[in-house]
């Protein structure tokens, strides 16, 4: 029996290994299983090879496993690209069609499946995907039936024949199998789950049914990798809300699009990647000049330019902290988990509107598209706060006079009113402008409106700005990140204290303006403290010393190659770091 | 109702004795007045130079954004609020140069807005450089020369990219402008209105007087049928562009806002922002 299990299957790309992927977690996760998936593709659509990892578990994971139980493989690249992977003792399912060869010396056993040639002969080759489903329930000891609800689902408008066949096509490639295996010690047999029914989705789709659920009713996006999905989502769902999508022409376009239907007082956003947010740099500068309310999703993936652009990375950062002309107040925020990216994308539009100014949702390529297991969303955490929105009559104004739209107040936020209400006219400019909103230059002006706009952020209300784990009073490390790096960081510190090593761990969800308050006391209070991040510069690491100082006990374990932090790498790289600390290099690179 | 003088306020606009933007001004007022519009029903949204400092000369909503993003800025406003009048309005290297990818599409989209181009073959704000409506061999700071490249034709790359609604005004025509933008604000879509707007101080060739010598009006050409595509991409070229009136309308094409899927009938901007429960159990198990 056992507890965990790490499944990958590969091939060429647009040979369905996404869809073999799919139908087997989405059947384990029905059945109570925690899963985690990361899939390696590359930007074209077919050929190239592609695989998804996925990680099956009785207990919540959030991390791309270190190694391999089982491979199954549409091809020998497959088996080159991924046999280092396989921990001992764990099989390869190979298609009998391309003469399979591993490499001798590891314990690994081999098996050759007639993938193609069972499912020609029952009438499909495309059905090849479904006899490696069967083959691999064989290995695990699971009744094929466990696939039907989700062959129903995939396959059920086409007909009942073609369910059937599918069904057929996974009960061969079991029956197959199990004669192999001949009730040999290779089977693996997963503890039963919980059985109950959870979500599983991708991070897109939480940040996507977050912004719904948060009231946003328009949304202005050009397509990019990896934040299509959350367009996508919404031109499917909005429609049911009254409100719609409009794909631009270009980035500057989606994002001040969005910026003008929040003028006019529809929660609306726009997401993209890295080189999209280059784009908007100018028209966020607008929003936050402006006090426009704007929610931007970066969905970060690896740069700079078109970079690695299907690749995991954390690498924008700081250019979307600083990233704009000039000074604007700005909300920077990054969520640790799919559940958080659904409150958080929802909460962003209230914070937007309550501070008037730009938030920047930071997501992941990891956290964006890594499909997983998600624990029930709360309906009732959902609020919405719209901040200091006008609504109802407003009084008369003297003749002419402008509604005080920028009004300096103590707190510097400022009576917002809506485009269409009457006695509410003032203008609108990105030019410096007094509180009518009429441009001004005057330097006393200047120092009045530029306090009042900084000042809005002084005292914000982020319900957790930190994710902390801190089992230690003086631990011996403190690892500090943010997004997707929380489950292998997490996986680490067990690793460590195994070893002894006290260790607390502090994820980051307010980037800016950075919670120093909530963070300095960790890193006063740890012996050492190794920031793990997905860029080759230490962003995050610079970000800790410049807003809490103690840059003489703060390194970085760093990771650009495109891939997921593993919890192992954390694991290593710690160990060296702990062993000759005070490090000469202050960075660990993978 | 209101008058044209209640789309008046105090502020003293800052464009040079003479400029043709203080006419278009002046339309933008007297057509509001004439569709029996509130100041609180308009927003005019304004792109940077001097042109774009017009939303800050009106009293009505006003929004004065980044060069050259005022269509992406006024097409967002009327997707929010769909009963408000957006007028968008900027110069020609406002809309031709920097701002011509969301000038096209916008076209294309053809939402509910009417867009107000003062055009001055020049670029004023910045003190006198070459636009792509300067004519080849037009003589500034940027092209001391001579401009190499050849002014391109707005009307006609309006006309191929789908345009219902173009429209040519000159600013000593107050009148006939004035018409223009009730037209375009009551045609259903995206209506462009291209203005010969003479910069005194920086456009030493194309004066007020060189557009009367020139100009002449679709409607005494005989025969002219504003709703005939190319008999008007034929007109704009036979006369190099130079005349005005209602160049095209097509009254047949719905609006953007009208093909929607779902599209709320009421302004967006009051549409119910907490999702019910019921609904949010759905989507939900969509993801079981
Ligand atoms: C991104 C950006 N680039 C350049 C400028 C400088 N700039 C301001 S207005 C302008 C051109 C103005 O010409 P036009 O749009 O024809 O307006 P006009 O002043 O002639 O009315 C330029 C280049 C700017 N404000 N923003
Ligand atoms: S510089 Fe030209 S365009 Fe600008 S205000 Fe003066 S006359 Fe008008
Ligand atoms: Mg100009």
């Amino acid at each position: 029996m056992i507890e965990q299990l790490s499944w990958k299957v590969g091939g060429q790309q647009g040979e369905g290994i996404e869809s073999t992927g799919e139908i087997f977690s989405t059947a384990l996760n029905r059945l109570g299983y925690y899963l985690y998936g990361y899939r390696h593709f590359s930007s074209r659509i077919k050929g190239g090879h592609t695989n998804n990892k996925i990680r099956v578990s009785t207990k919540p994971v959030r991390a791309v496993a270190d190694d391999l139980d089982i491979l199954v493989a549409f091809d020998q690249e497959t088996i080159d690209f991924n046999f280092h992977e396989l921990r001992d003792g764990g099989i390869v399912i190979a298609d009998a069609k391309f003469n399979p060869v591993i490499p001798e010396g590891k314990g690994v056993a081999l098996y050759a499946v007639p993938f193609t040639d069972i499912a020609t002969q029952l009438g499909n080759p495309l059905m090849k995907n479904m006899v490696a489903i069967g083959a691999t329930s064989a290995v695990l000891d699971l009744d094929a039936a466990v696939f039907e609800s989700v062959v129903v689902d995939t396959f059920g408008r086409k007909g009942a024949q073609v369910v059937e066949k599918n069904m057929e096509a996974i009960r061969a490639g079991a029956q197959y199998m199990k004669e192999q295996l001949d009730g040999s010690t290779k089977t693996m047999k997963l503890a039963k789950a919980d059985g109950k029914r959870r979500m599983f989705m991708i991070g897109n789709d939480a940040i996507a049914l977050g912004a719904i659920a948060g009231g946003a009713r328009f949304m202005a996006a050009y397509p990019i990798t990896p934040a299509s999905e959350i367009m996508e989502y919404l031109i499917k769902k909005l429609p049911d809300f009254g409100g719609a999508v409009i794909q631009t022409e270009d980035e500057i376009a989606a994002c001040t699009m969005a910026i003008g239907a929040n003028y006019a007082g529809v929660r609306a956003f726009t997401a993209s990647a890295g080189p999209g947010l280059s784009l908007m740099a100018e028209a966020i500068g607008l929003a936050g000049m402006t006090e426009t309310p704007l929610v931007v999703v970066d969905t970060q993936r690896g740069g700079p330019s078109t970079g690695l652009p299907t690749k995991q990375e954390q690498s924008d950062l700081l250019a979307m902290i600083y990233g704009t002309h000039g000074e604007i107040p700005k909300i920077v925020m990054a969520p640790s988990t799919v559940e958080e990216a659904f409150y958080d994308m929802a909460e962003a539009f209230n914070l937007a509107e309550e501070y008037q100014c730009p938030v920047i949702f930071l997501s992941d390529l990891q956290l964006s598209l890594g499909k997983q297991t998600v624990e029930p969303l709360d309906y009732d955490r959902i609020e919405i706060r719209r901040g200091k929105l006008m609504n109802g009559e407003l009084p008369p104004l003297p003749d002419k006079d402008n509604f005080k739209r920028y009004e300096v107040t103590p707190d510097g936020v400022s009576p917002r009113v809506l485009p269409g209400t009457k006695y509410g006219i003032h203008h609108v400019t990105g030019v410096e402008h007094a509180e009518t909103g009429r441009p001004s230059e005057t330097a006393a002006n200047r120092r009045a409106q530029m306090e009042k706009r900084m000042r809005k952020l002084e005292h914000i209300h982020f319900p957790t700005p930190v994710h902390k784990q801190l089992r230690h009073e003086e631990p011996d490390l403190l690892l500090v990140g943010f997004l997707s790096t929380r489950g292998a960081i997490e996986e680490a510190m067990e690793r460590l204290e195994q070893d002894g090593v006290k260790v607390n761990h502090a994820h980051i969800r307010l980037l800016h303006p950075f919670p120093v308050d909530d963070v300095r006391p960790l890193v006063e209070k740890a012996k050492r403290v190794v920031v793990v991040e997905q860029n080759a510069t230490g962003q995050l690491a610079n970000l800790l010393k410049m807003n809490v100082g103690h840059a003489d006990k703060i390194a970085s374990v760093l990771k650009f190659d495109g891939n997921p932090f593993l919890p192992g790498d954390v694991y290593t790289k710690c160990k060296e770091l702990l062993a000759q600390w005070p490090p000469l290099k202050i960075s660990a690179m993978m | 109702m209101a008058t044209f003088k209640d789309f008046r306020n105090d502020v003293k606009p800052n464009w040079c004795p003479g400029c043709g933007d203080f006419s278009v001004q002046a339309a933008i007022q007297r057509a509001a007045a004439n569709l029996g519009l509130e100041p609180h029903e308009l927003a005019v949204i304004s792109g940077i130079g001097c042109s774009g400092r017009i939303s800050g000369y009106i009293h009505s909503y006003g929004f004065h954004g980044t060069h050259g993003r005022v269509l992406p800025l006024a097409q967002g406003v009327k997707m929010a609020n769909r009963d408000l009048t957006v007028i968008a309005a900027g110069g020609d290297g406002d809309g031709f140069a920097i701002g011509m990818g969301h000038t096209v599409h916008a076209i294309r989209r053809n939402i509910d807005i009417t867009y107000i181009v003062m055009d001055n073959q020049i670029y004023g704000l910045t003190k006198g450089q070459t636009s792509p409506r300067s004519a080849a061999g037009f003589q500034t700071k940027s092209t001391p020369h001579g401009s190499i490249e050849p002014a391109l034709s707005p009307l006609e790359i309006a006309l191929s990219a789908g345009a219902t609604f173009v429209a040519q005004g000159f600013s000593s025509d107050l009148k006939e402008l004035t018409s223009l933008i009730e037209e375009g604000v009551k045609h259903k879509g995206f209506a462009l209105i291209n203005v010969f707007s003479p910069c005194v101080t920086y456009n030493k060739v194309n004066t007020y007087e060189w557009f009367k010598e020139r100009l002449i009006k679709v409607s005494d050409i005989e025969g002219y049928d504003p709703s005939d595509r190319e008999m008007a991409m034929q007109t704009v070229m036979k006369y190099d562009g130079l005349v005005t009136g209602i160049i095209y309308q097509n009254k047949e094409q719905k609006s953007y806002q009208e093909l929607v899927p779902g599209y709320s009938e009421a302004p967006l901007a009051e549409a119910e922002l907490k999702m019910s429960k019921e609904k949010f159990a759905e989507l939900v198990a969509e993801f079981m």
